[in-house]
């Protein structure tokens, strides 16, 4: 029976990809190893080896093609002794298997689909709020969020001759998830600096040039490998202003993708969101939207304090509107209401944001209309916003997709019941990441992930409906 | 004080077959004198001022390595950076800080280097270029290649020197720290200071390899011991170093053999060692001792010796009373420089 040959995915994340390139025609004969096409995606491209012998039997998706979805049969091999006649055979179990696992989840929003359904990925810009920061009429350009991080490190990097990047993978490899893209062509490699695999080195490195008065971007692959150098983040970057009386500062971003990406269990999915928000010091910054990427990776870029920027792997790829203005830049230590409502505040911020948000609208459709606040920035944190929301309201729930206990939830919780706690009709409640390390099957990952449903469940519960 | 271990060396390859230090000038030993008494003298005045209670928590002495960071400054020039860990009161002297707002920084006084909020364990001055003053073991050596970092970035001459004990020298990231200085060839002069206790664990029982200049082999950074009770063979190996890093060659590993006479901190009962091993090293190799010495054997006199010793001691008392009478910070500093 001829074989089909899918759509595969490059990374676990990945949703969907362009077929850049067919390498093999028709009719010419495949060996197992042999490149046959080449995949695009906005982070990489990639060749696909044929794992099957045989002869080409029959092209289903043409090069040129964007956004074919994972597991889309692309082309059909035909064994030995088949026909053209026999196409119409086709099987492909591997392609069954593989849907079994990642039927979408109810939860569109929930990062382990790889559906070819672009998750809530225009909902941010659909319900926001107009940027108060942005002049009426400023021209808007699409951008992934990748795309605006790197517009932000480029255009800081040409203002400023002290701004570099080091990381591992940043300069030669283009970025582990593609965030440096270009950067070392257009800076070359003293600004742009390949480390080895060594953060708590690197890390340190960092903080001493930066109290040489250089402005270092400091990229972990993921905030999991930054653990490896947290004491040089608060022992020496965070503490350093204080202990020296005011004299000697740090100027430094620490950056890169934070929290569950998809199937990558316990070590390489965890928030240190409310790890960095505990520590004086320390500016702690998390964005949902693109145009929020750029600009406060600008303003933390130029901040004279230790900035912890945390990215979010599953939203690399996700693309908004950014401003198309000279310098865009988004003042550290403010939230934004991305969307307004009466009934019920929903906080939350990073990928959080996916959940609340898609919450609001299965909220609105029970005439439940909530406003969803997304914090942007979590140290400082900008209470007066949280403050009159539930003011408001009379109603809050929290999002995270960290755990719990001692978390940014229960952080936000505390200070609603010290400020507002005569205008609280019901009790502040928390949906977050189950306290439980990140399982690696499909069903439990989504399961150890806040969901919307869970926060349509909360919100519903403090209006008691 | 065990004799330096020039057969290993050779057999290491590595280049470290001095000879015996090259003479310093009249004046170079009255400066080193000089420099080394006042360390002397303003630690003995701290383990004073900290039994009377006038200097609370950690309190790290240097008395017995000064020759260290008197022959290593020596060899420096306008410019160069260092940083060390929290037996620091000494380099800060070295580097010309006020002997004052060191004084005050340990008793935590608002004229202090930090204000009184960084204590014993963390002073800096940008004027002098001193960086602290860390109180975490092995992490100016990191930051100390950082500095290095800066220095090949804005394309100056400049050096740094990141100090660190034995006992930091078995931190993961002083490897992590070697591998990115010979990579890039950063201009870094790691010194090792061993005092051959780290806190109470002598080096034998801590180090699989005790000889410290190797420490940099499998780098490619080249390493020597050194005599760190004789400041003329510190200066001589600091400017080897030196030079080495200026020429754009990397880093370069000194390893200081020396010896704190006094305990890892003032709450030190110092059960781990001898009193009579402390008692030979100061009666054979005491640093001061060796440079007195041979400045009366070139005929300077006892009385303008005392001079020196009366000049330092008075800076040392000076600082002394301006640390016990300067105020408190005041308590609105508590919330200041936490951010800028």
């Amino acid at each position: 029976m001829p074989i089909q040959v899918l759509m595969p995915a490059l990374s676990p994340t990945m949703e969907k990809g362009n077929l850049a390139k067919w390498l093999k025609k028709e009719g010419e004969a495949i060996k197992s190893g042999d490149v046959i096409a080449e995949i695009e995606t906005d982070k990489a491209t990639m060749e696909v080896e044929a794992t099957d012998e045989g002869t080409l039997g029959k092209i289903l998706i043409p090069e040129g093609t964007a956004d074919v979805a994972v597991n889309t049969p692309i082309a059909t091999i035909l064994a030995d002794g088949e026909t053209a006649a026999d196409l119409g055979k086709a099987s492909a179990p591997a392609a069954e298997m593989k849907a079994a696992q990642s039927a979408p989840p109810a939860d569109a929003g929930v990062s382990v689909q790889a559906s070819p359904a672009p998750t809530g990925v225009a909902a941010p810009q659909s319900v926001a709020e107009p940027d108060p920061e942005v002049p009426a009429g400023t021209e808007m350009v699409t951008q992934t969020i990748r795309e605006a991080l790197r517009d932000a490190m480029a255009e800081e990097m040409r203002r400023d001759g002290d701004v570099f990047i080091m990381g591992e993978e940043v300069a030669e490899y283009q970025g582990a998830y593609k965030v440096t893209q270009g950067l070392l062509q257009e800076f070359g490699a003293r600004r742009v600096m390949d480390t080895p695999i060594t953060e708590h080195g690197f890390a340190g490195i960092g903080v001493g040039a930066a109290m040489a008065g250089l402005k270092p971007i400091v990229e972990f692959m993921t905030f999991n490998f930054a653990m490896q150098a947290i004491d040089q983040i608060i022992n020496s970057a965070a503490k350093t202003l204080y202990m020296s009386g005011g004299q000697m500062g740090c100027s430094i971003v620490f950056r890169g993708p934070n929290g569950a990406a998809a199937r990558v269990a316990a070590q390489h999915s965890q928030d240190y969101s409310s790890w960095y928000s505990h520590i004086p010091g320390l500016k702690v910054v998390a964005p949902y939207s693109a145009a929020d990427a750029k600009g406060l990776l600008k303003a933390a870029i130029r901040d004279p304090n230790p900035v912890i920027f945390l990215e979010n792997e599953v939203l690399y790829g996700h693309s908004g509107e950014v401003p198309k203005l000279d310098d865009y830049i988004i003042p550290i230590g403010k939230a934004r209401i991305a969307r307004s409502g009466k009934d019920v505040t929903i906080i939350s911020w990073s990928n959080g944001m996916t959940y609340a948000l898609k919450a609001a609208d299965e909220l609105a459709k029970e005439g439940i209309e909530a406003e969803v606040i997304d914090l942007r920035t979590l140290r400082p944190m900008d209470t007066e916003t949280i403050i009159a929301s539930v003011k408001k309201t009379g109603r809050a729930v929290t999002v995270e997709e960290g755990w719990a206990q001692s978390g940014v939830g229960a952080e936000i919780a505390a200070r609603i019941m010290e400020n507002a706690f005569d205008y609280l009709d019901a009790p502040v409640t928390r949906v977050s990441g189950k306290d439980v390390p990140m399982p690696y099957a499909a069903n439990l990952e989504k399961l150890a992930l806040p969901s919307a449903a869970e926060v349509v469940q909360a919100a519903k519960s403090v209006c008691y409906r | 004080m065990a004799a330096p271990k020039k057969t290993a060396a050779k057999e290491q390859g590595q280049d470290r077959d001095n000879g015996p230090p090259p003479e310093f000038t009249r004046d170079q030993e009255l400066a080193a004198l000089r420099d080394m008494l006042l360390i002397r003298r303003f630690e003995e005045k701290a383990g004073q001022l900290y039994g009377m209670g006038a200097i609370g928590g950690f309190c790290h002495l240097y008395i017995g390595q000064e020759a260290v960071v008197v022959g290593m400054q020596m060899a420096l020039k306008q410019g160069d950076q260092v940083i060390t860990g929290y037996r620091d009161h000494g380099h800060m002297l070295a580097t010309g800080m006020d002997a004052k707002g060191v004084m005050a920084e340990l008793t935590g006084r608002r004229g202090g280097y930090s204000k009184g909020k960084g204590g014993s364990m963390h002073m800096f001055s940008m004027e002098k270029n001193f960086f602290g003053g860390h109180g975490i073991v092995g992490a100016q050596v990191s930051l100390g290649t950082g500095l290095a970092l800066a220095n090949r970035y804005r394309g100056n001459d400049s050096v740094s020197v990141a100090y660190f004990g034995d006992g930091a020298a078995n931190q993961g990231q002083v490897y992590e720290s070697f591998n990115m200085a010979e990579l890039w060839k950063l201009p870094v002069i790691y010194v090792i200071e061993n005092n051959r206790y780290a806190m109470g664990t002598a080096v034998s029982r801590a180090s699989a390899q005790t000889d410290f200049s190797k420490r940099g082999i499998s780098f490619n950074i080249p390493g020597e011991q050194v005599d760190g009770m004789d400041v003329r063979a510190v200066k001589a190996a600091g400017e080897k170093a030196v030079a080495w890093c200026r020429e754009g060659k990397g880093p370069y590993i000194l390893e200081m053999q020396t010896y704190r006479y006094r305990g890892h901190s003032m709450s030190d009962p110092a059960k781990y060692r001898t009193r009579e091993e402390v008692e030979k090293v100061r009666h054979d190799q005491d640093p001061i001792e060796q440079v007195r010495n041979r400045l009366l054997a070139a005929k300077v006199s006892e009385q303008d010796l005392k001079a020196i010793d009366a000049d330092v001691r008075k800076i040392v008392n000076e600082a002394a009373d301006f640390a016990q009478a300067d105020p408190e910070p005041d308590a609105a500093e508590l919330y200041t420089d936490v951010y800028r």
